[in-house]
């Protein structure tokens, strides 16, 4: 352990007190909820939920396992730092694959649903299956207007569906976890946090992310305005030419929807920059699933995504 | 950079989702995509002009209706501060959204139309802010471009609106005549009313003073969750987890711990892997002690000689918030701090009209949005501050055990 001294004016800084707050929340649901999971994208911010999650309960393991859905399509780097944080916490990972989700008839590829929005029978699935009665998620008020009324605990009925017409009050930190059979609460410990927030605690913690999220070298091509990843997976259409750029992600997901924007960011203090300065949103910039109109994201949190 | 939370409230066109959009704008919160998609939609509809209102519009069926009606939650930060609105709805029928965003306000924003003057919307708002002891008030004085940036229109407003808060609990009040279409004291101070003194809306939720809100004398850590790591490394470690309420911690300090009375002191409080030389709120610490107690959650730590209320009967004033009425003897489940209980509704004892702040003694039940002084007697034991004086430890939610809805909100006396 290091001794340090707390600020002699009793004051915290922003980000300990986004901290504080989302360890409140952590501690909350592994108290009073039983069966919690922690839904694991390989992302920057469920990265982040794994580090408050961790300090939450320190020196004690993390009392829950983690949940990553497997869309077949991930970027092999952000595997690999999943497993890399995975084994460090000694946590329990459990992998739910689309694949898997299809081949048993969970959900069905009729081969024009993405496979992001595939993922959200395979995770409602893979909840019901274990019987989990809470979910975290990395979901941030300020990354889309329909998440902006999002309750912390987000209540989810029997089919996993959201009803945000009828949402709990949610009032000081007293959060309300009560649920019938078959129900389950989505938590969301990073609702106060916003993009720069996340980077400025990565940077200041010193965690591991994914390299793709710093600048490199990736074969590329143009398509529906994003600039998507050569792969196996991305059959080039008409038209389409690789090229070699300098880029980085701004998210992680399936590669198949995920974008990249052209930057020189190599650094967590130049990814803080660039962010600061940056004029588009991360999911404007590079989800294609969000792109198809503008009540998409709310529909899908209605039928239960993250 | 600090944080500063606060809650606003106007009714319907007093152009509340124009001046949060404006601050969200000139704060550069905005982004270019969501820029481009309001002046394409505010195009479609045929405005003259950008709607900035729209960038604010969450759930479709509010877009349809065009209304806010639930709490929305915005972000923005300057240099100086980063901030969190609770963006809430004006109408007498959503009060409990109005009573949950102020519930963790810093400071509350009620919003006027100059032409308009005080309405008894506004003044619902100013009560609903004093009852959940936001702190810091500030009353906009909007459209003033629509009254000729005149100064005794400002006036009368301002008067009123301070005769009418004296009778509330209203420690700190700034009223500030803008524009939010037009931008005048949002960000800067307008030219137009160089009769006006004070600061602009930004520049005083800026610098308002909000470290001396809280508590640092009395301390009550809720115990949450038990930290025991059952690895060999760890083998003996007993930790308390928690959020301190109020009052600052620190190791060495003689503690006593509720309901069992014990004493012990403490012997270290950590925070990851550092062991800190004080905890203060709104800290979330494990704090060990010396002696081998029995604690576990829903306890209360606090110090020997200053330790809060504990029994099991409250008085309260308690915001209903769904549609079958709050009667006598009905049971509920109460959550207090960390703690869970039943509890039967006693009495009630008035209702509050807060519109004029009437007490009805003869009522029989609390409809839905409604706030009355309420006594309830619990399972067990709950250890109480007055909300006046402590915002976590005299505040409480009541669950309906059927439905598991969360039904009221309540502020102890
Ligand atoms: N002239 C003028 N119009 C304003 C001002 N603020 C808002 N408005 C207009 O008042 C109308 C209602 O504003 P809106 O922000 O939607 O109100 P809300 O219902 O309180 O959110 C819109 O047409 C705005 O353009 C102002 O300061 N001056």
């Amino acid at each position: 352990m290091t001794r340090v001294q707390t600020n002699t004016d009793y004051r915290l800084s922003q980000l300990d007190e986004l901290e504080a707050e989302s360890i409140h929340i952590f501690r909350e649901v592994a108290a009073e909820l039983e069966k919690p999971v922690l839904m694991f994208s390989g992302g920057k911010d469920s990265i982040v939920m794994l580090r408050l999650a961790e300090k939450a309960f320190h020196p004690a393991r993390i009392p829950f396992p983690v949940l990553q859905v497997d869309t077949g399509y991930d970027f092999p780097e952000v595997l690999a730092c999943r497993d890399s944080w995975v084994d460090r916490l000694g946590v329990r990972l459990i992998v739910a694959s689309v694949e898997q989700a299809i081949a048993d008839g969970v959900v069905v590829d009729d081969g024009k649903t993405t496979r992001n929005r595939l993922q959200i029978g395979t995770l409602l699935n893979a909840i019901e299956e274990n019987a989990f009665t809470a979910a975290f998620g990395g979901g941030r008020r300020d990354e889309e207007k329909a998440r902006a009324k999002e309750r912390v605990y987000s209540h989810r009925d029997e089919f996993g569906q959201w009803d945000p017409k009828n949402q709990r009050p949610e009032l000081w930190s007293l959060y309300n976890g009560r649920l019938h059979e078959g129900e389950h609460m989505r938590v969301f410990p990073l609702s106060n946090w916003t993009e720069l927030d996340i980077w400025d605690y990565i940077a200041r913690e010193g965690i591991e992310i994914p390299s793709i999220y710093f600048s490199h070298q990736r074969r590329v091509f143009e398509r529906d305005g994003m600039l998507l990843s050569e792969s196996e997976f991305n059959p080039l259409r008409d038209g389409e030419t690789v090229t070699e750029r300098t880029v980085r992600f701004r998210t992680v997901g399936d590669l198949t929807l995920t974008g990249c924007v052209e930057s020189s960011a190599g650094t967590l203090q130049e990814i803080v920059e660039e962010v600061a300065a940056s004029r588009i949103t991360e999911r404007g910039a590079t989800r294609g699933d969000d792109r198809f109109s503008e009540a998409a994201m709310e529909d899908r949190k209605k039928e239960g995504y993250f | 950079m600090d944080l500063l939370r606060f809650a606003t409230a106007g009714s319907v066109d007093d152009g509340k989702s124009t001046l949060i959009g404006r601050l969200l704008l000139d704060s550069k919160s905005i982004f270019e995509d969501q820029l481009e998609a309001v002046e394409a939609t505010s195009k479609t509809r045929g405005y003259d002009y950008t709607d900035l209102a729209l960038l604010t519009d969450g759930l479709r069926s509010e877009r349809e209706q065009g209304i806010t009606i639930d709490v929305a939650y915005r972000y923005f930060a300057t240099p100086r501060r980063k901030f969190i609105i609770a963006d809430t709805p004006g109408h007498v029928q959503y009060t409990r959204n109005m009573v949950t965003g102020a519930s963790t306000a810093d400071l509350g924003l009620v919003l006027v139309d100059a032409r308009q003057g005080l309405t008894e919307q506004s003044r619902r708002h100013a009560v609903i802010l004093s009852l959940l002891r936001v702190p810091h008030l500030v009353l906009a004085v909007n459209k003033m471009d629509l009254v000729d940036y005149d100064e005794a229109t400002y006036e009368k407003i301002r008067q009123e609106f301070e005769n009418f808060t004296q009778r509330l609990n209203v420690p700190d009040l700034a009223v500030i005549p803008l524009s939010a279409l037009k931008g005048d004291n949002v960000v800067t101070r307008s030219e137009a009313m160089p009769w006006y003194e004070g600061s602009s809306l930004m520049h005083h939720l800026e610098n308002v003073h909000i470290a001396s809100d809280r508590d640092l004398r009395d301390v009550r850590f809720p115990v949450q969750y038990v930290v025991r790591p059952k690895s060999d490394e760890h083998h003996d470690y007993r930790g308390y987890a928690g959020q301190v309420a109020s009052g600052v911690m620190r190791p060495g300090d003689e503690v006593m711990v509720l309901p069992s009375g014990l004493t012990s002191k403490i012997a270290g409080i950590d925070l990851y892997d550092q062991e800190l030389d004080a905890a203060y709120p709104p800290m979330s610490v494990v704090v060990r002690l010396e002696d081998d107690l029995d604690v576990s959650r829903g306890d209360m730590i606090c110090r020997v000689k200053n330790a809060p209320d504990a029994g099991q009967d409250i008085d309260a004033m308690v915001c209903w918030m769904t549609r079958e009425p709050l009667r006598p003897r009905q049971k509920l489940a109460i959550k207090h701090t960390t703690r869970l209980a039943r509890t039967m509704v006693k009495d009630i004892q008035y209702r509050l009209d807060i519109n004029t702040l009437h007490r009805d003694q003869e009522t029989q039940e609390l409809g839905l949005n409604e706030i009355g002084r309420v006594t309830l007697r619990t399972t067990q034991q709950v250890f109480t501050d007055p909300y006046e004086q402590n915002r976590v430890t005299g505040s409480f939610i009541l669950i309906d055990e059927a439905t598991g809805v969360t039904v009221g909100a309540g502020m102890i006396n």
